[in-house]
């Protein structure tokens, strides 16, 4: 029998593995694709614990999380393909404006 | 998640639609084509001399297909252009696991579901598996390493994308209407007949039995609940499969084929075999869904099969409902397949901004409108009936 | 026996391809279909803990939807490379992921501890109509906001992505 904590294992190798991709990568669309993956850990962790206790509380969290990421992948990829038309790049570096 | 106990008897309905049907549907297109083009179409093919009015053509491709020489191109991805029509193909067949082509039957003791995988969530299992084949033209499209190919990825992409979501709501009105994702609920929900004028009964206005209010009975299939959604569902079923009138991502004469420009044999053959494959896969939710699926007008099962008995005992009378069913639901689903190539080859191409206005301007709304109509006809008949 | 067997190699594939998104630097789309293959095993993770509408929503979504948008915005910009210019801050990425294996290190352990046997479910549990019934119900009001959410999504990617003409 699997129990929860092999979940909660499982989730959070994700989560680093995602934080690991936004800190190491530099390509803004990589960057969005790990931000995916540390939501996705974080979902994995909610359905764990929403078996963990029997109810559906969080399986109606992922819902919401899964929709807030459609959200923002929408935007995100909007805004980065507004980003190479106007700077003609991907990478992270160069879009160093408004940094002092 | 239950299965059936004789699974091997779906098993193999589910092999012989897939291995069968999806062959045959090339010399259904090219007969059909060639009907509607005043011409004879398909008919050389011969073995020793049997023609069998082009029957024979669908294994001459095949053999001409495997034998072809299968290139890549210089500079595409080898593993991904490989990998691309297997993507492409497999969802396609995989979705005919929860499409129901018979009810349930007791006979020697057992219970015969005619369904492979009962799904509680079935269509959407269909709605997931389907976006899933968009990864094989996609990737198709990227490891040519063609600027055409390139092309008919990325309406490929967009398309699926835009018709998805179209499709999703418009199939809304239905669950509604039913309160079941599961199809073989759909199919036995729609055994059932509805008075047309039953209202006029529920209102008060005539004493309850009158003839004319008992006259008019009609199946409670999704088409005559939902004529809209059936419509629209179709529409954007048919826009995610990608052929004529909505096949922009190869349209020949714009980037000569899309994202299977570079495709050549076997692989090139699989594109075409997912996209049959798919035709009958739509014919066979549309059936389960808006056509009553596998039950005969006006006959419910359970009723067929007290009929049958007296004749031939219980077993064989199950037996006998069975063949009956079955045959029911791939009549329904051959008069779709039709419907399907008369609109294939009667409707020229969209145009690119056609297709994005339609899927998102015209079929999104009417469905949005679809959802609340239905809502409030629930809610009207939930009044007048109490 | 069979539970096991499919946790762990769903788990295995997950970790593995959710490397796979950052480790393959060379190509963009590569990391993109190892994203897909995360979200596909998660999915069965999903399925595995009861969860099916949500793993079934997970398919759709996540590998029907958002990853098809990363592969149109891939070819859309037709990136064959990874990260584009030289690799600028070498130092900062070797510490990033030292403190990132540690903390994995620390975690691991601490995640473990909590034990704690699973109660029974009944077969309604993690059904459509079963999620249907929360979420119209306790979670309508998160619900209606998240559809205003999307709207304020939908305005928002159109308004960026438009072409300004001028």
């Amino acid at each position: 029998m699997i129990e929860a904590w092999e979940y909660q294992v499982v989730a959070g190798l994700l989560f680093m593995i995602g934080t690991l991709g936004v800190l190491v990568r530099r390509n803004v669309i990589v960057i969005v694709m790990c931000i995916e993956l540390m939501l996705n850990a974080a979902n994995l962790s909610l359905i764990a614990f929403s078996r963990q206790w029997g109810n559906h509380d969080g399986q109606i969290f992922v819902f919401m999380v899964i929709v807030v990421a459609a959200v923002e992948v929408a935007v995100g990829l909007a805004i980065i393909l507004r980003l190479v038309s106007n700077r003609d790049t991907v990478n992270i570096e160069d879009t160093s404006l408004l940094k002092w | 998640m239950e299965v059936g106990a004789y699974v091997p008897v779906a098993l193999f309905l589910f092999a012989v639609i897939a291995l069968v049907f999806a062959p045959l549907m090339t010399w259904v297109e090219r007969k059909q084509s060639a009907l509607m083009q005043d011409r004879i179409g398909a008919n050389r093919a011969d073995i020793l001399g049997i023609k069998a009015i082009g029957l024979l053509h669908p294994i001459a491709d095949a053999i001409k297909m495997i034998t072809k020489e299968d290139t890549v191109p210089d500079g595409g991805d080898r593993l991904l252009h490989t990998l691309a029509p297997i993507i492409a193909t497999v969802p396609a067949m995989i979705s005919f696991a929860v499409i129901p082509y018979g009810g349930s039957y007791q006979a020697w003791g057992a219970e015969w579901d005619l369904v492979v995988a009962d799904l509680d969530y079935g269509v959407l299992y269909i709605f997931a598996v389907a976006s899933l084949a968009t990864y094989g033209n996609v990737l198709a499209g990227w490891a040519s390493n063609n600027n055409w190919g390139m092309l008919g990825g990325i309406r490929v992409a967009a398309q699926m994308i835009s018709y998805e979501v179209a499709m999703g709501v418009s199939a809304v009105g239905v669950f509604m209407i039913f309160g079941t994702l599961r199809l073989t609920d759909m199919g036995f929900a729609q055994q059932e007949t509805f008075r047309l004028l039953g209202f006029v009964e529920h209102l008060g206005w005539v004493g309850a039995g009158t003839w004319w209010v008992e006259l008019i009975k009609i199946p409670m299939w999704g088409i005559f609940l939902q004529p809209l959604a059936f419509f629209l569902f179709l529409t954007a079923l048919m826009a995610e499969n990608k052929r004529a009138p909505f096949d922009i991502p190869e349209g020949e004469s714009e980037i000569i084929a899309g994202y299977f420009i570079e495709y050549s044999g076997m692989k090139f053959g699989l594109f075409y075999m997912g996209e049959w494959v798919e035709v009958v896969v739509i014919s066979g939710l549309m059936t389960a869904m808006f056509l009553g699926g596998w039950s005969i007008p006006y006959l419910p099962d359970d009723v067929l099969v007290e009929f049958l008995r007296h004749g031939v005992g219980l077993n064989m009378a199950n037996v006998l409902a069975m063949i009956a069913h079955v045959a029911t639901f791939f009549l329904k689903v051959i008069v779709l397949i039709w419907f399907q190539q008369l609109i294939r080859w009667s409707v020229p191409r969209f145009r690119y901004d056609q297709v994005m206005n339609l899927g998102w301007k015209i079929l999104l709304p009417l469905s949005l409108a679809n959802i609340v109509i239905t809502g409030l006809g629930i809610l009207i008949i939930g009044e007048i009936m109490n | 026996m069979t539970e096991q067997v499919i946790f762990y190699v769903s788990a295995f594939v997950a970790l593995i391809s959710a490397a796979g998104v950052v480790l393959n630097v060379r190509n963009t789309l590569y990391a993109a279909l190892c994203l897909v293959i995360t979200m596909l095993s998660l999915a069965v993770l999903f399925i595995l803990l009861n969860a099916e509408f949500i793993g079934v929503l997970q398919v759709m979504v996540y590998a029907g939807a958002i990853v098809v948008l990363f592969l149109f915005v891939i070819m859309l910009l037709n990136i064959r490379g990874g990260d584009m210019g030289a690799d600028r801050q070498p130092v900062l990425k070797v510490i990033g992921t030292l403190l990132i294996v540690g903390a994995s290190v620390k975690l691991v352990p601490l995640l473990s501890e909590s034990r704690r046997a699973w109660p029974e479910v009944g077969p309604e549990f993690g059904t459509v109509r079963a999620i249907g019934g929360t979420l119209y119900t306790d979670y309508l009001l998160a619900f209606e906001i998240a559809g205003v959410l999307l709207l304020a999504g939908i305005v928002g990617a159109v308004v960026m992505g438009k072409q300004r003409i001028d």
